[in-house]
């Protein structure tokens, strides 16, 4: 009973806190719908990445990425991909770590984290398909 | 932080054990947790050893006749004893279920019967539901309407396909079997309303006569409010009455993205 007796605040006055954020449809939306967008995403640049890997190595790969529909599908992969991982890795935060200043650290780091990844891959892919 | 060990006074130790009566013939073993907030003594298993053809077949007699018969001070709660009340819903055999509809010969082996988990414990098998039933008054159970009420001689109308969309939702008995089974209720109960809560929520979603749907909606709409379900399904698989918590929860899901445009 210890936790209980801790706070004279009532039970009710406890469960209704802050109040409601009116948030979270939009990410919960978000999530499932990059979830989707990643099958056809991730398909098409790993399995024509593979194929141009085997079949000449890395100046097919390089060539691969000079068009301009790969280094679509790729950049498109990333984006959406980080984007997803953001959003799945704040969930994962948000259940298990309690202590506030921690969570918003991590997610901070997860959030400008996983810009910064897009960012540079993005870059890169431009950097080779712009490429001479 | 999530906790992944359990605290040093926390840990379940082995209690006494109570010999089935001289001459039974059918014995069975029950094991239940016992813990008195009257002592600095951790909490314990005692194990009792009860003669089948001295009670009934319930798991709810079973613990009767352990308090009438062996040992007075075992507590726990009961009242209707035919799976209406919710009163002693309780884990039995490691799926939370009520003790009054859960026959014994249904268990192989020795039945072990704990409270409703990772809820703070009153006594013995009886959890602290202050929180929960908090929890239910948040989101204001009962019809609310703008239109003037109908004469007091007259109801408010339903159709019968209107009423057919409360099925599944109106049976729910409160025993909050389902939250205590849900691992995200585990971690987040203090923000994360739970499916017996969320499942009573859309029971007034769904609700033809009620006219504050949007306002509903609008004291659901948070990360952990609604969006702490992960569809781990624990409470569908738990639940005593085959209720579907985690289908009302998506429908509610549904409803929010409508709303989006």
């Amino acid at each position: 009973m210890k936790s209980v007796m801790r706070s004279l605040r009532s039970p009710l006055g406890r469960v209704r806190g802050l109040g409601s954020a009116h948030a979270g449809t939009e990410h919960w939306i978000g999530q499932r719908l990059t979830s989707l967008a990643l099958i056809p995403l991730s398909l098409y640049p790993v399995v024509t990445f593979f194929l141009a890997a085997n079949h000449g190595g890395y100046g097919a790969l390089r060539d691969w990425l000079h068009s301009p529909i790969s280094a679509t599908a790729v950049i498109l992969f990333l984006l959406v991909g980080f984007h997803h991982a953001a959003n799945g890795l704040q969930v994962v935060i948000e259940d298990y770590v309690h202590c506030e200043c921690a969570k918003s650290a991590t997610l901070f780091v997860i959030k400008f984290g996983s810009l910064a990844l897009a960012l540079a891959g993005t870059l890169a892919t431009l950097k080779i398909m712009l490429g001479a | 932080m999530v906790e992944f060990v359990l605290p040093k006074n926390s840990k379940v130790t082995e209690g006494k054990t109570y010999a089935a009566p001289a001459g039974a013939k059918r014995t069975k073993t029950f094991k239940v947790y016992r813990w008195s907030p009257d002592d600095e003594a951790n909490p314990h298993v005692d194990t009792y050893n009860i003669d089948l053809d001295a009670c009934g077949p319930m798991v709810l007699d079973a613990i009767i006749h352990i308090k009438n018969n062996i040992d007075s001070t075992l507590t726990f709660r009961r009242s209707c004893r035919e799976g209406i009340c919710g009163s002693c819903a309780m884990n039995i055999d490691g799926t939370n279920t009520l003790a009054c509809t859960k026959p014994i010969e249904e268990i192989s082996g020795d039945v072990r019967i704990y409270p409703l988990p990772h809820m703070e414990v009153v006594k013995d098998l009886v959890p602290n539901l202050n929180h929960a039933y908090a929890q239910y008054a948040s989101i204001e159970p009962w019809i609310k309407t703008k239109s003037p009420s109908p004469p007091a001689d007259r109801e408010r109308l339903q159709s019968p396909e209107e009423r057919a969309k409360l099925d599944g939702l109106y049976e729910c008995i409160l025993c909050f079997c389902c939250s205590t089974s849900c691992p995200s209720y585990w971690w987040n109960s203090d923000r994360y309303l739970g499916p017996a809560i969320l499942l009573q929520a859309y029971r007034w979603l769904a609700d033809s006569r009620d006219e504050a749907t949007g306002e509903r909606l609008d004291n659901l709409e948070d990360p952990f409010r609604l969006y702490r379900c992960h569809t781990i399904m624990n409470c569908a698989n738990t639940c005593p009455k085959g209720l579907n918590p985690s289908e009302a929860i998506a429908e509610t899901k549904i409803m929010m993205t409508k709303r989006q445009g």
